[in-house]
């Protein structure tokens, strides 16, 4: 069985135009959308206290609102999670100072005076202070920062200078539209999310370097002259059906993961889901043709 | 016995080996049956899975020099007055700073010599006369300073290891983290708001007596008196004037039990002192009969009996009208012994058990249904060839659990995440390698050349494609916490795992079927 037709190639420089054009429009899109919207950054990156909460009989949001509000916290974000009938709450407020503690004391002793020791059940709570997500937020850039480093080097080593550069574009392409539709959608930033952008990293190199080694050996086999354009062409076509079958392959499970992981890694398998389709098409349109700026500097 | 059979043998004792380190862990929360040769140890569920309480603490050390600068002060106006030296104020405006101010100048020279043999620590970086009156300035020594301040957060750790050993969590992690901060993993805690009051108590438990010769009300109104202060009751809130001396603290202190009291079922905690603690209680109390001693905890006093006669079997109690829990944990606390500086709660991450037993069932379900979706994919793009690799699939999850279950690493719900990952990642290794067959097919080859080519070409890019990822998780698990680690874990071991999987046991099988079965048409 083959999704693609043995010997099939496909004329994919001929839209390079079109495809830069559109990476461009997208990164532009991304950009504005993080700058003019913001990014949703969790208590992970602001400090914070967050409180999911479910109760054993019907509640509210507004009655949630209602009991919290004489501690002050009228303005706290409060949102339904799961389904209806799990009466399953999201509180979020910001925390001023290194500790949040008596927030969470307030809000857990509110909700027990209002609806009864036994109705509430406190399921999570996450508190960060200042100091501890300045912390964090400092090694979530820095993680992106080093792997980027990490990564860099090790394709300086095994290829040459044009691929590496093809390669870091296009994982900054997929990290910036990753970050684009983040901010767009209004999900939130959170730690697991940095670890997401990661895994992206890694996979959407994944892809790349199979489209590269097959380019770099088609190049070996050619020996003399020949058309860098239309051998992109045919390295990409020759490697797209496993291009297609591995991306499907893992869409499929972090599908999985979206919709039945629950919400805490809900956010989570979103960034993956989006790097999966931004970074297949980036190892096919993106990485591949900026080669094609290079090949001046191949005899 | 030639290179082949030596592979095999070898992935066969990984297999066993795998097998045997996974097994136990898929007992669940069960025992491990009796007659189980293999290891016994279970993979480890971080915090977010079993639930339980992470917290980062952070010792506010400059509070323990502080209170030693205070003492500094009180002690050194006795001295002054022992030594004739006419101050009219000893004040500490900053926790290192002490300033004195001389009514005679002359007396400097019998104050530098007192600061010089008593107080060391203590360097003069001012003096000034102005109206008849000098002042001295003194600083605390930057290396003292910081001898107080470590030795602080190392006694903060012990009684907080203390603590939480008395208060019965199984298997606590208390780690120390950089200069000031404590990291807890309390797995299991059921009751986080009585843990945490449990750690925050400074409890400094001091015996006070209560200045009878003077009104509370007036001293209210501003009246002061000397030696003395308004201290609060903890019942009620009432204001009682205290000395300002402590004739005993908590450090005396050799044990503390809750107890109840048999005639009104009310718990109270009965504390008994070293044999020195009591002696010095059965002076206080015989010098002091009639009067009244304050008991206090952290500041507020919880009760000011009258001494009716001199106390000699060293012991003593504390009422407050407790709940049982209350009082078990007080006396958990004394026993532990105080902090030497108070403590605020920097991060706080419970997981209740019902989210974490959610969040083991939605995890294991995304993967369940992920699994079978790539298995049955494979079956039927690939056929028989897809059916090795399914089965190298699970090869790789045995693997990777068994390896988390010898590396004792801990399983988180990221961790959970990272597997389903693996699964659908560790095929692509299995694509490549039989798109290149499918290719050597195509070109003519036979079954075994198609085989060999298949997996000397798709070698290098395999390789290179997973170092990349490899590089990635190794960096997150360097940067990450707590459950992103876990992602970072199972992601790095299921690369692993996924290239002995596909580069050595499929491998392994194929060259099997083609070398050995003399298999000409290869179902892929």
């Amino acid at each position: 069985m083959d999704i693609i037709r043995p010997g099939t190639q496909i004329d994919f420089m001929k839209y390079r135009k079109a495809a830069f054009s559109v990476s461009a429009a997208l990164i532009i899109i991304s950009l504005v959308a993080v700058f003019v919207r913001g990014l949703n950054y969790g208590i992970d990156f602001t400090g914070g206290t967050e409180i999911q909460v479910a109760f054993s009989e019907t509640v509210k949001t507004d009655e949630v609102r209602s009991a919290i509000g004489p501690i002050g916290l009228a303005n706290a974000t409060i949102q339904s999670i799961g389904e209806r009938e799990d009466n399953e709450f999201l509180i979020r407020t910001p925390t001023e100072g290194d500790s949040g503690d008596d927030t969470v004391q307030q809000i857990e002793g509110a909700l027990r005076d209002t609806f009864g020791e036994e109705k509430v059940d406190i399921r999570r709570v996450d508190m960060v202070g200042a100091a501890v997500s300045q912390d964090l937020k400092q090694k979530g850039f820095l993680s992106l920062f080093y792997a980027g480093i990490g990564i860099l080097i090790y394709i300086w080593w095994r290829f040459q200078l044009g691929y590496s550069v093809g390669a870091i574009l296009a994982l900054i392409h997929d990290v910036v539209i990753t970050v684009g539709v983040f901010a767009i959608a209004g999900r939130e930033i959170s730690l697991p999310v940095i670890a997401a952008l990661l895994a992206i990293v890694g996979y959407s190199l994944n892809d790349t370097i199979v489209v590269y080694d097959r380019i770099r050996e088609n190049i070996k086999k050619a020996a003399g002259s020949f058309d860098l354009s239309s051998l992109l062409d045919s390295s990409i076509s020759q490697t797209l059906s496993r291009t297609l079958i591995t991306s499907t392959t893992t869409f499929v499970v972090v599908l999985a993961l979206f919709l039945f992981g629950g919400t805490v890694i809900n956010n989570f398998a979103f960034a993956i889901m989006v790097g999966l389709i931004v970074g297949t098409y980036s190892s096919i349109f993106i990485a591949s043709p900026i080669l094609l700026f290079f090949r001046r500097e191949k005899k | 016995m030639d290179t082949f059979k030596l592979k095999g043998l070898l992935i066969l004792a990984v297999l066993v080996v795998g097998i045997l380190f996974a097994a136990p862990s898929f007992f669940g929360s069960k025992e491990v049956p009796e007659g189980w040769i293999g290891p016994k140890e279970k993979i480890k569920l971080g915090l977010d899975l079993q639930g339980g309480m992470h917290l980062v603490l952070r010792v506010v050390a400059d509070k323990a020099v502080e209170s030693r600068m205070n003492s500094t002060v009180s002690d050194l106006k006795a001295q002054m007055v022992k030594q004739r030296v006419h101050y009219s104020q000893v004040s500490s405006d900053s926790p290192e700073t002490l300033r004195v101010a001389l009514r005679v100048p002359d007396d400097y020279g019998k104050l530098a010599d007192l600061i010089g043999s008593g107080y060391p620590y203590l360097q003069e970086i001012d003096r000034s006369s102005k109206g008849g009156t000098m002042t001295v300035e003194y600083r605390m020594s930057a290396q003292e300073a910081a001898t107080i301040r470590s030795q602080a957060v190392e006694q903060a750790l012990e009684t907080v290891r203390n603590r939480i050993d008395q208060f019965g969590v199984s298997e606590p992690s208390i780690i120390p983290q950089g200069d000031e901060r404590i990291v807890l993993q309390l797995p299991g805690v059921t009751d986080p708001d009585r843990a945490k009051a449990l750690l925050r108590n400074t409890a400094i438990l001091e015996f006070k007596l209560v200045d009878e010769e003077h009104s509370v009300q007036d001293a209210l109104r501003g009246d002061v008196p000397s030696g003395s202060y308004v201290a609060y009751m903890k019942e009620g809130n009432q204001p009682i004037l205290l000395k300002e001396r402590a004739v005993m603290t908590g450090d005396l202190l050799d044990d503390a039990r809750m107890r109840i009291q048999s005639t009104y079922n009310e718990p109270y905690v009965e504390i008994s002192f070293s044999r020195e603690g009591g002696r010095i209680f059965e002076r206080v109390t015989s010098e002091n009969t009639g009067k009244r001693l304050a008991i206090l905890l952290d500041g507020k006093v919880y009760s000011a009996p009258v001494i009716r006669e001199a106390i000699s079997g060293g012991s003593a109690i504390i009422e407050g009208r407790f709940t049982d829990e209350e009082a078990s944990d007080l006396a958990i606390i004394l026993r532990a012994g105080s902090l030497p500086a108070p403590v605020e709660i920097l991060e706080e991450r419970t997981v209740g058990p019902s989210l974490g037993r959610d969040s083991i069932y939605q995890g294991f379900l995304s993967m369940i249904i992920g699994g079978l979706v790539v298995v049955a994919f494979m079956l039927v793009y690939y056929k028989f060839s897809g059916l090795i690799a399914d089965l190298a699939l699970i090869v790789n999850i045995v693997l990777i659990l068994g390896a988390l279950a010898v590396l004792g690493a801990t399983l988180t719900l990221p961790g959970l995440a990272g597997i389903v990952l693996t699964i659908g990642m560790a095929v692509d290794a299995n694509v490549l390698v039989y798109e290149r067959i499918k290719e050597e097919l195509r070109l003519g080859r036979t079954a075994k050349m198609a085989v060999d080519a298949g997996y000397k070409n798709a070698l290098s890019t395999i390789l290179d494609a997973n170092i990349t990822t490899l590089i990635a998780a190794i960096v997150l698990f360097q940067f990450g916490t707590g459950p992103i680690q876990g992602f970072a874990v199972t992601l790095s071991i299921g690369i692993v795992a996924s290239l002995f999987t596909v580069l050595v046991l499929c491998r392994w099988i194929q060259e099997w079927l083609v070398n050995y079965q003399k298999i000409e048409r290869i179902s892929i």
